[in-house]
């Protein structure tokens, strides 16, 4: 019987990482994510888990501590935000390079400068080549689901890379909300034991890690990886099938909500779907063939899928919460773009940014980024290929 | 399955090397012959030697075996010739000759 | 430690395995060799390593020089690694999922510069929290791995390649960091301070007592650099000896709060006798630079008069 509750997203995350119970998290405070290492180690003091925590003294070195625990053959995970992931550059690139399952919440926030709290996609975009999953939610049920399939994905042996579970900050993480979660043996059942074949504390079977490579293997290595973040995509799948046995709850690479007859398709990803999908409600009723894809599985990227789902419609609004700063777009607008040419699939699309450091975006939003569209294909509107959302 | 770095070389494809280049063995380096680099090679006189062991801790690469408190011939596979050994000797047990004998 | 042997301690099997890439004539080596003689036969270990010259000469794919278990992460981190690998020997002990009679050590390696200066931070983090480990720092006094550049730990007047010895420069301007110290005030359980000496008794001595010893331990040994210090490679117990006995280079340790001194020279030698045989100090050796080396011994004094003090407490 599922457990109907209300949480935050921080919460439900914290609930997921109680029921999982996993070997070591190294973690260092930062907003919005504090409330995760904070709530892990209530749960710990109050002997309802007994995960080791390590209060590290940045977030290079809980990063740095997670990659050592989860070598040693320990299940292992931290959580950040922000800058906090930026520090953590580095060590990201390593985790993945060592081909080491942890897992990482990430509650999305801005990067500075200038230093602000509020959410938007620049850490998580930063870290976009790191070589980690990315997974995305929109709300706290997501980020709750996503968490307990998390180990599964990155310890398949197809895998072996690390996943990077996101939500974003206050707007998912501080609001509460309706959540179902599971009960504490049906998550422990799905998620099953860490039982690595080879791991730095196995007596008398040393191992070593973190190599100096020449470049004659250096290439290769870096290829495996590839193919193991190329596998990782089926693996994504077959696990959220599993899930839906198990939870009832569907998950794919991506929702597609109401886009099948959709000559207008608005692609986002996090919170600000909740509030595409809800526009799209009220345009429908008036008649509008509108829908929303919204993107769950960021790294790897579906560019083919996605190519295939937008591929009937007129145009497309690639929506960005996060500049790339290279005088073209946001990064979903150049990897989506990138998609659409690959695969053949001509149609008109818009790179929007939106939200930046916490702006709002609303209903109306989404209507004038639709109205526009529509604009821009009735009547032949000349549109700019970037553009701000509520920019002063 | 332990790694056997034999059937690892720069001319091994992608697919044949170990997941993120960890090795699952150790002490794999006896394979590689650093002896190659010596430009003066230790002679050991075992005749003048007092087996005090002085020389086994100070070779930077382990290249003076010792079993039952005694040292043996120097490992040429692997000693670089730097002298560290003949300069602690106390009894001119080891003499340094120019080239890689 | 009464029970020290040499001949003994010799008997025990290696550690480091030959084949790895360090120069001719390198110290570090000869230090990790004699710390991982500290570990008690049938006993494991997880070895951390900082980037530097060890790490890419010990382990370059697939040559390890390993034989027990070892983890390179980057260059500033090998105090937070470990920490986490101690942390998860706990996590499974405490779990079942490690045999209840396996004992596994944690001892990780750093040169001067990914100790004293870009992994301090790491180093007093995992000092600070008290991980069930040892921090050997071979210290060599520059970042020899990129060749010869300052650290903190490079000591005053050395020539290196970002304190070059010129018309208007007598090399680096700033006396080294006392990291030995540093570590102490963390009141951890064990720090001491060593180097090579003939029987390799105090280094043996201070480097089991670390490994055993409940808690954080740090070993801070003085590992000379042929290339970077500029010495004939055979001369390396020669320079340590000099190291000691000029009281460059004291040996002491710090255990439970407690300072005591391992050593003290009958005759304390005058500094230029350690300067001398190195390349790096030439210059201090022109005409009309005698006050450097009178400022160099001055603060060598300094420093001793303090070591002496602490261990007089």
């Amino acid at each position: 019987m599922a457990i109907k509750e209300r949480m935050s997203g921080n919460e439900a995350v914290s609930y997921a990482i109680r029921q999982v119970n996993p070997d070591v998290m190294p973690a260092f405070p930062i907003t919005p994510s504090t409330e995760i290492p904070q709530m892990v180690s209530t749960y710990i003091a109050n002997g309802e888990m007994d995960t080791e925590f390590i209060p590290v003294e940045s977030e290079h070195s809980s990063m740095s501590a997670a990659i050592g625990a989860e070598a040693a053959g320990a299940r292992s995970l931290t959580a950040t935000s922000s800058a906090g992931l930026a520090l953590m550059w580095e060590e990201l690139l390593l985790a993945a390079s060592n081909r080491l399952p942890l897992v990482l919440t990430l509650v999305n926030r801005t990067l500075s400068g200038p230093i602000n709290i509020n959410c938007d996609h620049s850490d998580g975009m930063g870290a976009r080549d790191t070589g980690w999953i990315q997974i995305y939610a929109e709300n706290n049920q997501e980020a709750y689901d996503n968490f307990i399939q998390a180990y599964p994905i990155a310890e398949d042996t197809r895998v072996h890379l690390p996943v990077m579970i996101c939500q974003d900050g206050f707007i998912t993480s501080h609001a509460v909300e309706n959540i179902e979660l599971l009960e504490d043996d049906k998550v422990k059942n799905f998620v099953g034991e860490y039982e690595p074949e080879e791991f730095l504390l196995n007596p008398g079977k040393p191992i070593a890690v973190g190599p100096y490579s020449v470049s004659n293997y250096a290439m290769e290595a870096k290829k495996n990886q590839e193919i193991a973040m190329e596998n990782s995509k089926e693996v994504i799948l077959e696990i959220a099938k599993k899930f839906k046995d198990m939870a009832g709850r569907e998950y794919g690479l991506f929702e597609e909500y109401k886009t099948q007859d959709a000559d207008y398709i608005m692609l986002i990803m996090g919170s600000a779907a909740g509030t595409a999908k809800q526009a799209v409600d009220e345009l429908r009723e008036q008649g509008k063939k509108v829908g929303v894809l919204k993107l769950r599985v960021f790294r790897p990227f579906p560019a083919k899928e996605i190519a295939e789902a937008l591929k009937n419609c007129k145009a497309a609004a690639i929506m960005d919460r996060c500049e790339s700063y290279n005088g073209n777009g946001g990064p979903l607008g150049s990897e989506v773009t990138a998609g659409l040419f690959y695969h053949k699939v001509n149609i008109e699309a818009v790179n929007y940014i939106y939200g930046l450091a916490g702006r709002d975006f609303t209903i109306s939003d989404v209507n004038s980024v639709f109205a526009e569209l529509e604009d821009m294909v009735v009547n032949g509107k000349e549109v700019e290929q970037h553009k701000y959302i509520r920019l002063r | 399955m332990r790694t056997d770095i034999t059937k690892i070389n720069e001319k091994t494809p992608h697919d044949r090397l170990t997941e993120g280049l960890m090795v699952f063995n150790g002490g794999t380096s006896k394979l590689f012959k650093t002896g190659e680099w010596r430009t003066n090679t230790p002679v050991f006189h075992a005749d003048l030697c007092k087996q005090c062991l002085l020389c086994a801790p100070v070779c930077p690469d382990g290249s003076i075996p010792v079993k039952d408190s005694k040292r043996l011939e120097f490992d040429m596979d692997h000693c670089k010739g730097c002298g560290i050994c003949a300069n602690v000797c106390p009894f001119g047990a080891i003499e340094m000759k120019e080239g890689n004998i | 430690m009464s029970d020290y042997s040499l001949k003994t301690m010799m008997n025990k099997p290696e550690r480091l395995a030959p084949g790895h890439r360090m120069c001719a004539g390198c110290g570090a080596t000869i230090a990790v060799r004699a710390v991982l003689r500290g570990l008690h036969e049938g006993d494991h270990a997880v070895i951390g390593n900082a980037t530097g010259c060890l790490e890419v000469s010990s382990f370059m794919y697939p040559y390890t020089a390993w034989e027990d278990s070892y983890i390179h992460n980057a260059f500033e981190n090998a105090g937070a690694t470990l920490s986490g690998v101690e942390t998860a020997y706990h996590a499974l002990k405490k779990r079942g999922r490690l045999p209840k009679d396996e004992t596994f050590k944690f001892i990780t390696f750093g040169g001067d510069g990914g100790t004293y200066d870009i992994g301090f931070q790491s180093l007093s983090g995992a000092m600070e929290r008290g991980h069930d480990m040892v921090y050997v720092c071979y210290d060599n006094g520059a970042y020899m791995n990129t060749g010869i550049q300052r650290s903190s730990a490079t000591p005053m007047y050395a020539d290196t390649t970002t304190t070059p010895v010129g018309k208007q420069s007598n090399g680096k301007m700033q006396n080294r960091k006392d990291l030995a110290s540093i570590i102490a005030d963390h009141d951890v359980p064990y720090v001491a301070q060593t180097t090579f000496t003939n029987d390799f008794k105090d280094l043996h001595r201070k480097s089991e007592k670390a490994i055993y010893t409940e808690g954080a331990s740090f070993l801070n040994v003085m590992t000379p650099c042929p290339r970077g210090w500029r010495y004939d490679t055979a001369e390396i117990m020669k320079i340590c000896k000099l190291a000691v006995d000029t009281c460059y280079w004291p040996l002491f340790e710090v255990d439970h709060g407690k300072w005591t001194l391992s050593y003290e020279p009958k005759k304390k030698l005058p500094i230029e006798d350690f300067l001398k045989p190195q390349g790096r100090f030439k210059h201090l050796f022109k005409k009309g630079n005698e006050e450097l080396i009178e400022q160099f011994q001055k603060e060598v004094d300094r420093r001793w008069e303090d070591l002496l003090y602490k261990c007089a407490r």
